[in-house]
C-alpha cells in the first residue's frame, strides 16, 4: 500500500485525535475517540512496517522519509526530516501498539478530567514516535522535549498521593539533561558549519555523520550528549527520578514511561552518541558499561528489597536497561542488536508488568505485597498473565526477554572494546536476581495462604482487560520463539552504525595522530638534507647550563 | 541651515512618524473626553483603534526601503517598524487587558489610557532614534509616564512606594544617562549614531573620553531594561503597579530600550570592545533573576525577577554582537513580549480582593485551572514557553539568542544560559502545578470568605490571552521565517541606506 506522507501521519495522527477530544464533552466519547485514534494509527504503523525493507540501504537517507526545509531559514540547515531505519522501525511499532493499549487500561482507572488526559496521551504518543522518527537533531530536540509536558502533566494531575514532588523531579532532571544538550547540539552544527564548504549550520544527521570531529571536541560533546541520555535511561546514579516517578504515575503513564519513554535515552545513546562521537564513544565504553552494570546489581538488590510491587518493578527498570547499555557500549553487531531487540522486549515485558498491578491497584486500592497472597485461587487469569510476563522479563528461555539479553552478553564477551569477563560475568548475576525478585514477588502476590477475604472475592480479568493484555502476551511468545525476523529488521542498520563507527574512529585517529618517524623523514627530505637535522653538542653549552642559576 | 528649508524639509518628513502622530492625537482626543467624563467607556477603545491604525501603518512600513527623516534624527522602516509594531501591540493587548483590570479597581480613570498613549509615544521614539538626543527624548517622555503608572494605585501603600522609587532611582540612572551622552559627544562631537562610529577617537585623549561616556551611557540604558545589578527597583515596581501595566513595562519599554541598544551597538561602538563587558552583565542579571525568582511566593514578583532573567538571555546575544545575534534578540523581544504580556494579563485577571488587598500569593490560587479553565491553559502555555519549552516560541527564541552566541564563541556563556533555564523551569512548573495539581479545597473557603471573590471572566480579555497564547503555539511553524526577516533588518544595504543622515 502507498500512502503519502506516512511517517508524518503515523506521528501527528494522535495529534489530530488530541484536538478532537478537546471538542468533546462526553467523557465514554473522549474514550472512543482515544481509543480510535491509536488503533487507526496502529494501522497506519504496521503499513509503515511492511513498507520499511530492511534489504534497502539507509546508508544515504531513511526510507519512507519526509522533508521539508521550509521550516527555517535557507541560510540554516534546519528541517523538517523524518523517517524509518532499522533502528526505529520497531521501536515506533512498539510506541503505536502500546498506544491502544495505555487507552484500554486508562478505561475505568481515569474517572475525573478525561478530556485532559486523553488529549495530553495522545500529544505523548506524537512526542515519542516523532523522537524516533527524527533524523534532525533540532526537531529531534524539539520532540524529545514535547514528551516532557504532557508527561508533566499526567504524573502530576491523575498521580498518586506525592504526584507533584515526583511529576516536578521529573521534568528538572530531564530538563538539565536536555538543555546541555542543546547547547552540544548548537556547538556541533557549527563546528561541522566551519568545515562545509558552504558554511551552512546544519543538525542533518546524514550531514554530520560524515563529518570527523577531532577528539577533545568529541569528549565534551559526547559528555553532554550522553549525559542527557542517561539521564532519561536512566543510568546509574542518575536514576532517582525514576521510581518516584513510576510509582506516583497511574497505570497509562508508567506504562507509556517504562515502555517507551525510556528507550529514548538508550535510543538517543545508539542513534547519536556512538557514530557521531565513535573516539570519544569508545574511551568511554568501559566506564558507562561499569555503571550500567552496577545498575545491573543495584536496581535488582533495591527491587528485591521494596515491599510495593510498582516499585519493584520501577527498580526492575532501572536492572534491565543496564543491559540495553551494556550492549550499546560493547560495540559488537551481537550486543547492538541485542540491545536494540531488548529495548523492544523491556517495553512489551515490563509494560506488562505495570499493566498487571494497575489492575490489582484498582481492585484493591493497595500495591503493597503484604496486602495480597494466594490470588492464584482467586484471580487464576490474571495469575497467568502475571507469571507469563514475570518470566518473558526475567528472561526464560522461549520467551522474549531471553533473546534479547543472551546476545547482549554473547556480544559483550566478545567485545575487544570492553575486553573485561569480570565485568560481563558480574552482569550475567543480573539475570539470575531479577529471577530472584521477580518470582519473589509472584510468590507474595499470587501464592501462599489466602488469608484476606478482600483477596478471596477480588474479580478477574475483564473482557477489556483480557484483550489489552492479548497482544503482549502474544508478543512474548512470538519474539522468543521466532526472534528472527525481528532481527532481521534491525540487523542492517546496527551493522551499519557499527562500520560507520569503525571507519570516523579510524579516520579521526589518523588525523589526530603524530606524525610517525616515517612520515616525518619523508616530509623533511625535501625541505632540508640529513645533515642539516643533525644536531652537534657543544660540551661547553652543555656544562654553562646551570638548574640552580 | 535655512530656517525656510528646514521647516520644508520637516514638513515633508511628516508621514515619516505618522504613528507617532496618530497615537498622540487620540491621546489629546481622549484627555479631552475624559475631561467632560474620566470614566467614559468610549476612551480606552479610543485608545485602542488609534493604536490599530498606528500599527496598520507600520506593519506597511515594515516592508519599504528603510531610510532616515527629520536630518537623520529618526528612522524609518524595516528596523525600526518592527519594534514599533511590537510596542504597539504590546499597547493595544495592554489596554484592552486594563479595562477590566482598572474597572475592577474603580480607577478606570481616562488619563491612565491617555498616559499609557504618550508612554508609546515615547517608546517609538526610542525605537526609531538615530540620534543620541531622540533617544534621550524618546527615554525620557516613556519613563515620565510611567512613573506616574505605576503609582497609579494611591490607596495602596505599595504602590506609592514603588513610584517614588522608580522615579527617583530612573531620575538618578537618567543622569548617568545624560552625562554619558554629553562626554561621547565631547569625545566625537556627533550626536548621530552612524556617524559616532566614524568619528576619530585618537585625537585629544578622545578615547579615554568616549569609554567614560559609553560606561555611563550603559548604565543608564542597562537600568531601563532592568539588567543586574541595576535591577534592585524592579520587584517592588513590578509588583505594585497594575497588573497589566507591569506587563506593558516589562515588555515594551525593554522592546523599546533593547531595539535603540542593539542600533547603539551596531553603529556607534567600535566593534567587540563590549562583548566582555555584556557577558559578565548578562551573567550576573540570569543568575540573580532566577535564583531570587526561585523563593518567592507573590507570583508578580516571580514575574518581575523572571523579566530580569529574560533580559539577561537579550544580553547573551548583545554580547555575541554579531548580525544573527542582534536579530535573534529582536526576535526574543517578539516572543518575550507576548508571553509576558500573556503572564501578567493572566494575574491581572486572578487576583482578587481578599482581607489584605490585593492577593497575589501563588497559594492562593491553588486548583484555579478547574474554576478559570482558558485562563488555566493560556498561563500553562505562557509558563512553558518561559521556560524554553518546545513547540512553544519561547524554545525557539532561545535557540535564536543561544545559537549565534555559539558560533561567536561565547560557548561557556550559552552553558550558564541554559542551566540558568533549567532553574527556571523550577518556578514557572511551580505556577503550573499550583494552577492544576493542587488540591483547592484548602482555599476556597478563604475566596469564598473574602469581599469579592474571583474576579469576574471578562470575555475580550481573555480573548487576547487566547491569541497570545496561540501565537506561541504557531510560532514551532513561522518562527523561522520571522528570524529570517529579523535577519534582513541587518542587511548591509539596509543599514547603509538608514545611516546615511546627519
Amino acid at each position: 500500500m502507498d500512502i503519502p506522507y506516512l511517517t508524518s501521519l503515523v506521528i501527528f495522527l494522535p495529534t489530530v485525535g488530541a484536538l478532537l477530544t478537546l471538542l468533546l464533552r462526553r467523557a465514554s466519547a473522549i474514550r472512543w475517540t482515544a481509543l480510535a485514534t491509536t488503533t487507526g494509527t496502529f494501522a497506519l504503523s504496521i503499513v509503515l512496517f511492511l513498507g520499511y525493507d530492511p534489504a534497502v540501504s539507509t546508508a544515504g537517507a531513511p526510507q519512507l522519509m519526509d522533508i521539508s526545509a521550509a521550516w527555517f531559514p535557507d541560510a540554516i540547515d534546519v528541517k523538517y526530516f523524518v523517517g524509518v531505519d532499522g533502528l526505529s522501525i520497531l521501536l515506533i511499532l512498539l510506541t503505536t501498539l502500546l498506544g491502544p493499549i495505555v487507552v484500554l487500561s486508562s478505561w475505568t482507572y481515569i474517572d475525573a478530567k478525561e478530556k485532559g488526559y486523553y488529549a495530553l496521551l495522545l500529544l505523548l504518543q506524537t512526542g515519542i514516535t516523532g523522537v524516533f522518527a527524527s533524523f534532525d537533531l533540532i526537531l529531534f530536540y524539539v520532540f524529545f522535549e514535547l514528551t516532557l509536558i504532557p508527561m508533566y502533566f499526567i504524573i502530576g494531575v491523575w498521580g498518586g498521593e506525592n504526584r507533584i514532588y515526583a511529576a516536578i523531579k521529573f521534568v528538572l532532571y530531564t530538563l538539565v539533561g536536555s538543555l546541555l544538550m542543546l547547547v552540544a547540539i548548537l556547538y556541533l552544527g557549527y563546528e561541522a558549519a566551519a568545515v562545509d564548504p558552504g558554511h551552512v549550520f546544519t543538525t542533518d544527521w546524514y550531514t554530520l555523520l560524515e563529518y570527523n570531529i577531532p577528539a577533545d571536541t568529541q569528549t565534551w560533546l559526547f559528555a553532554l550528549f550522553a549525559l542527557s541520555f542517561a539521564i532519561k535511561v536512566p543510568l546509574f546514579p542518575l536514576h532517582t527520578w525514576l521510581p518516584d516517578a513510576h510509582v506516583q504515575a497511574p497505570t497509562g503513564g508508567s506504562v507509556i514511561l517504562a515502555g517507551v519513554l525510556l528507550k529514548m535515552g538508550t535510543y538517543g545513546l545508539v542513534r547519536f552518541c556512538l557514530p557521531l562521537f565513535p573516539n570519544a564513544a569508545q574511551s568511554w565504553a568501559f566506564a558507562l558499561a561499569a555503571l550500567a552494570v552496577v545498575g545491573i546489581i543495584y536496581g535488582a538488590l533495591v527491587a528485591r528489597a521494596q515491599p510495593d510491587a510498582k516499585k519493584l518493578v520501577a527498580y526492575s527498570s532501572v536492572s534491565h536497561l543496564g543491559f540495553v547499555v551494556l550492549g550499546i557500549f560493547a560495540f559488537t553487531t551481537e550486543a547492538m542488536q541485542g540491545a536494540v531487540i531488548q529495548m523492544v522486549n523491556h517495553g512489551i515485558s515490563t509494560g506488562a508488568l505495570f499493566l498487571l498491578v494497575g489492575m490489582l491497584y484498582e481492585r484493591r486500592h493497595t500495591r503493597r505485597m503484604n496486602d495480597y497472597g494466594g490470588l492464584a485461587t482467586s484471580v487464576p487469569i490474571l495469575s497467568t498473565l502475571m507469571v507469563f510476563s514475570v518470566l518473558a522479563s526475567a528472561g526464560l528461555p522461549g520467551l522474549n526477554g531471553f533473546v534479547g539479553e543472551f546476545l547482549i552478553l554473547l556480544g559483550s564477551f566478545k567485545s575487544t572494546v570492553l575486553d573485561s569477563v569480570a565485568l560481563v560475568a558480574l552482569a550475567t548475576t543480573g539475570v539470575i536476581l531479577a529471577a530472584v525478585y521477580l518470582l519473589y514477588m509472584v510468590y507474595e502476590l499470587f501464592f501462599g495462604e489466602l488469608t484476606d477475604p478482600a483477596n478471596a472475592n477480588l474479580a478477574d480479568v475483564n473482557a477489556r482487560e483480557f484483550v489489552l493484555m492479548a497482544p503482549l502476551v502474544l508478543l512474548m511468545l512470538v519474539m522468543g520463539f521466532f526472534p528472527q525476523p525481528f532481527l532481521k529488521q534491525t540487523a542492517p542498520a546496527t551493522t551499519f552504525l557499527l562500520d560507520t563507527i569503525e571507519e570516523k574512529h579510524a579516520a579521526v585517529e589518523a588525523m589526530e595522530a603524530p606524525p610517525t618517524a616515517d612520515d616525518a623523514a619523508r616530509e623533511a627530505l625535501p625541505v632540508a638534507p640529513p645533515e642539516a637535522a643533525e644536531v652537534t653538542l657543544d660540551p661547553d653549552d652543555l656544562r654553562s647550563f646551570d638548574p640552580d642559576r | 541651515m535655512e530656517l525656510a528649508r528646514a521647516f520644508s524639509t520637516m514638513a515633508a518628513d511628516l508621514p515619516a512618524i505618522f504613528s507617532m502622530i496618530v497615537v498622540s492625537v487620540v491621546g489629546l482626543v481622549m484627555l479631552t473626553v475624559a475631561a467632560f467624563r474620566s470614566d467614559h467607556p468610549s476612551i480606552p477603545w479610543l485608545g485602542v483603534a488609534g493604536m490599530v491604525v498606528a500599527s496598520a501603518w507600520e506593519l506597511f512600513q515594515l516592508g519599504t526601503e528603510p531610510g532616515t527623516a527629520f536630518f537623520g534624527a529618526i528612522r524609518v522602516g524595516g528596523y525600526a517598524a518592527f519594534i514599533n509594531l511590537l510596542v504597539l501591540l504590546a499597547g493595544i493587548a495592554t489596554t484592552i487587558l486594563s479595562v477590566p483590570y482598572l474597572h475592577r479597581l474603580k480607577h478606570d480613570y481616562g488619563e491612565v489610557y491617555a498616559l499609557l498613549m504618550y508612554a508609546t509615544v515615547g517608546m517609538i521614539l526610542l525605537g526609531s532614534s538615530n540620534s543620541m538626543v531622540s533617544i534621550f527624548v524618546g527615554l525620557e517622555t516613556m519613563s515620565v509616564c510611567l512613573y506616574v503608572l505605576a503609582g497609579l494605585i494611591r490607596e495602596d501603600e505599595g504602590a506609592v512606594e514603588a513610584a517614588l522609587k522608580y522615579f527617583l532611582l530612573g531620575a538618578f540612572s537618567t543622569g548617568f544617562f545624560l552625562y554619558g551622552i554629553a562626554l561621547m559627544y565631547g569625545a566625537t562631537g556627533t550626536m548621530y549614531l552612524p556617524a559616532m562610529a566614524q568619528a576619530d577617537l585618537a585625537t585629544a585623549g578622545g578615547t579615554l573620553l568616549f569609554w567614560a561616556g559609553v560606561a555611563l551611557f550603559l548604565i543608564g540604558f542597562l537600568f531601563k531594561v532592568s539588567a543586574a545589578p541595576f535591577h534592585m527597583w524592579t520587584p517592588d515596581v513590578y509588583q505594585g503597579s497594575p497588573t497589566p501595566l507591569t506587563g506593558y513595562m516589562s515588555t515594551a519599554s525593554k522592546a523599546a530600550a533593547f531595539g535603540s541598544l542593539i542600533l547603539v551597538l551596531y553603529y556607534a561602538l567600535p566593534a567587540e570592545r563590549w562583548t566582555l563587558v555584556l557577558a559578565v552583565v548578562a551573567v550576573i542579571t540570569m543568575v540573580v533573576g532566577n535564583v531570587m525568582a526561585l523563593s518567592q511566593a507573590n507570583v508578580k514578583r516571580m514575574l518581575a525577577y523572571s523579566s530580569i532573567a529574560h533580559a539577561g538571555y537579550i544580553l547573551v546575544a548583545l554580547a555575541a554582537g554579531t548580525e544573527a545575534a542582534f536579530a535573534g534578540a529582536l526576535f526574543y523581544l517578539l516572543v518575550y513580549t507576548v508571553m509576558n504580556i500573556g503572564a501578567f494579563g493572566v494575574m491581572a485577571l486572578l487576583e482578587w480582593d481578599g482581607r489584605e488587598g490585593r492577593v497575589q500569593t501563588l497559594d492562593s490560587l491553588a486548583g484555579i485551572g478547574t474554576d478559570r479553565p482558558v485562563l488555566g491553559v493560556t498561563m500553562v502555555v505562557f509558563m512553558f514557553s518561559l521556560t524554553g519549552f518546545p513547540p512553544f516560541g519561547g524554545f525557539f527564541g532561545k535557540y535564536a539568542v543561544f545559537a549565534p552566541a555559539v558560533d561567536a564563541g561565547l560557548t561557556w556563556l550559552v552553558l550558564i544560559g541554559v542551566l540558568m533555564s533549567a532553574v527556571s523551569g523550577y518556578y514557572y512548573l511551580r505556577v503550573v502545578y499550583v494552577f492544576w495539581m493542587q488540591d483547592r479545597d484548602d482555599v476556597v473557603d478563604a475566596r469564598q470568605a473574602s469581599l469579592g471573590g474571583l474576579p469576574p471572566v471578562s470575555r475580550t480579555s481573555q480573548g487576547v490571552l487566547v491569541v497570545c497564547a496561540v501565537g506561541l503555539v504557531a510560532m514551532a511553524f513561522f518562527s523561522g521565517g520571522l528570524i529570517e526577516a529579523a535577519t534582513g533588518f541587518f542587511d548591509a544595504s539596509a543599514m547603509a541606506a538608514a545611516g546615511g543622515g546627519g
